[in-house]
């Protein structure tokens, strides 16, 4: 199959018509639901994210967790039955949701300035409505959104992108589903992008390790570029709420 | 009667942004520098990294002489002393009551600062710690005043006037905190025919306007058998879808932009003002108003 297919066409096309540093396309909204504090939609490609953020809010459940010099950063990760090709009912807490849920826990956990918010508690849930590859950088993405749109400090933006080697050469930015599927290692990195921090890197299978660092070059490089869309779709929203509110309140 | 529903596709949905154009101020977003210079304070809102004084929310910069913040657009209340306060009961401790107010951590109110039935100089003994679950129990709508906040952030409360208390009867609407425009009175008297108290924490409670003044809201009667008649339940239904189309546009809530929106409502009935279209066209006249208003 990997022989009639190629990642990468001689004329540096791939499969979807994208060159080898190109993201998908990104669109997304802030604010979408009005319950929680925070909400967010993202669309990389065909994936599509919802997120939300409850909190800072007291400890609820189990008491025992609350931490005095630091909030609880509690995340859920689900996927919707339709978001896949076959339809298929997934239950929580399966082993793959609850992987992410931690991975997504860690990657959030760097940004939000959790020692602000001792004794409290704050809940990020994410769901896929549509699966189409890079899942786990997506709802870093959406997560992201969501807790700046509900006000919740953080160091700075975190945000995640896929990266692959095609030809076994030329690192490509932003898997799709097809190009996972075909094959090719990716590499997933979530970074705060400012000050180049790496949060998570996970790689699907191995491949030489001279090659690490140009894809892992590529990757930050997405993540660098997804900051920016991000930082856009932020700065309009804001901009959009402040001039309805006449920006009260304000100087 | 079978109701009308109304499905319509994402595609269709309606821009309820009445956005007017004026000065933007520059908008600061997480992780981007706000001064290189040190003299500066860091206020709410920043943080300082290799020397650099940096943004940790999206908003504006608010400076007073050396101290800098960024207020975000949004966030969980923040309670400051004086505020008022719509807040509900979760939990009956020892001499102390857990309320929920939108704020990060529960606020607490405790016995001593509640006026209990029998006048104010009534001296408080055990039996009233036994009996604080007949004053207030959990799920309970109580208005009330921050009184002080604790160094962790959580906030005291206080009941102590007869205007705060148990609420009855009335409708509660949950809006952003930032919503709220903050006045010299959150207590309002409407004269369309009910009454609203708009607490500082984004919680609003539109309620039958009491004849009698001596009772108030105030207290812990709750007088549930009182027949609120239908013009009236109206009257409280169409505020509440007005506050609604007010908050869906993100438009500030105060009792003059309430009022205006309730006049221009009336030409839609209550439950016509649930359309998307008609909120914004509620939204969008009361703005011109308001702007007009503010002209003239």
């Amino acid at each position: 199959m990997s022989k009639n297919r190629e990642l990468l066409s001689k004329i540096g096309l791939r499969l979807d018509g994208r060159r080898a540093d190109e993201l998908r396309r990104i669109r997304c909204k802030l604010g979408v639901f009005t319950e929680p504090d925070g909400s967010a939609y993202l669309e990389q490609g065909l994936t599509k994210i919802l997120a939300a953020v409850y909190g800072p809010h007291q400890v609820r459940g189990n008491r025992s967790k609350a931490q005095h010099d630091a909030a609880v950063v509690n995340c859920q990760f689900s996927m919707a039955v339709f978001s896949t090709g076959e339809r298929k009912r997934r239950p929580r807490g399966d082993r793959k949701s609850t992987e992410i849920s931690i991975h997504l826990r860690q990657a959030l956990t760097a940004a939000i300035k959790t020692e602000l918010y001792p004794w409290s508690q704050i809940d990020v849930y994410v769901e896929v409505l549509h699966a189409d590859g890079g899942i786990y950088p997506a709802c870093v993405n959406a997560a992201t959104l969501a807790l700046i749109d509900a006000g919740i400090p953080l160091k700075e933006y975190v945000c995640a992108c896929t990266a692959s080697l095609a030809n076994n050469d030329v690192p490509m930015l932003d898997i799709s589903h097809q190009e996972e599927i075909i094959g090719g290692p990716t590499l997933t990195v979530a970074a705060l992008p400012m000050s180049g921090k790496i949060v998570l890197m996970e790689m699907s299978q191995r491949f030489h390790v001279d090659h690490l660092q140009k894809v892992l070059e590529k990757a930050l490089q997405g993540c660098r570029d997804i900051k920016h869309i991000l930082d856009e779709a932020v700065k309009s929203h804001i901009q959009d709420v402040g001039s309805s509110t006449g920006w009260a309140n304000t100087t | 009667m079978p109701q009308k529903i109304h499905i319509r596709l994402a595609a269709h949905r309606v821009n309820a942004s009445v956005a007017v154009n004026r000065r933007v101020p520059k908008i600061f977003t997480p992780g981007q520098v706000i001064t290189e210079q040190n003299e500066f304070m860091r206020g709410h809102g920043t943080y300082e990294e290799e020397g650099f004084l940096k943004s940790s929310v999206a908003g504006v910069k608010e400076q007073v002489n050396n101290l800098i913040s960024i207020r975000p657009l949004k966030s969980r209340y923040n309670g400051e002393v004086g505020d008022v306060v719509v807040g509900r009961i979760t939990e009956v401790q020892q001499k102390r009551w857990k309320v929920d107010t939108n704020s990060r951590l529960d606020s607490v109110l405790l016995l001593s600062s509640v006026n209990l039935p029998g006048g104010e100089l009534r001296r408080r003994s055990a039996e009233d710690e036994h009996m604080m679950r007949q004053y207030l129990q959990e799920g309970d709508l109580i208005s009330a005043e921050v009184q002080s906040v604790f160094s962790d952030g959580s906030l005291s409360l206080h009941t102590r006037s007869l205007k705060y208390g148990k609420l009855s009867q009335g409708v509660l609407i949950k809006v952003f905190p930032s919503l709220i425009k903050r006045s010299k009175t959150h207590f309002h008297n409407l004269y369309v025919g009910a009454s609203i108290i708009l607490g500082n924490n984004g919680f609003i409670w539109i309620y039958p306007t009491v004849t009698n003044s001596e009772d108030g809201v105030g207290g812990f009667v709750q007088n549930l058998e009182e027949v609120v008649s239908r013009p009236e339940r109206e009257t409280i239904a169409r505020l509440r879808n007005c506050i609604l189309a007010l908050t869906q546009s993100k438009m500030m809530l105060f009792d003059t932009s309430i009022l205006y929106a309730f006049e221009e409502s009336q030409k839609y009935s209550v439950p016509e003002l649930l359309v998307p279209e008609a909120m914004v066209d509620v939204a969008i006249l009361t703005q011109d108003r308001l702007s007009m208003a503010e002209n003239s």
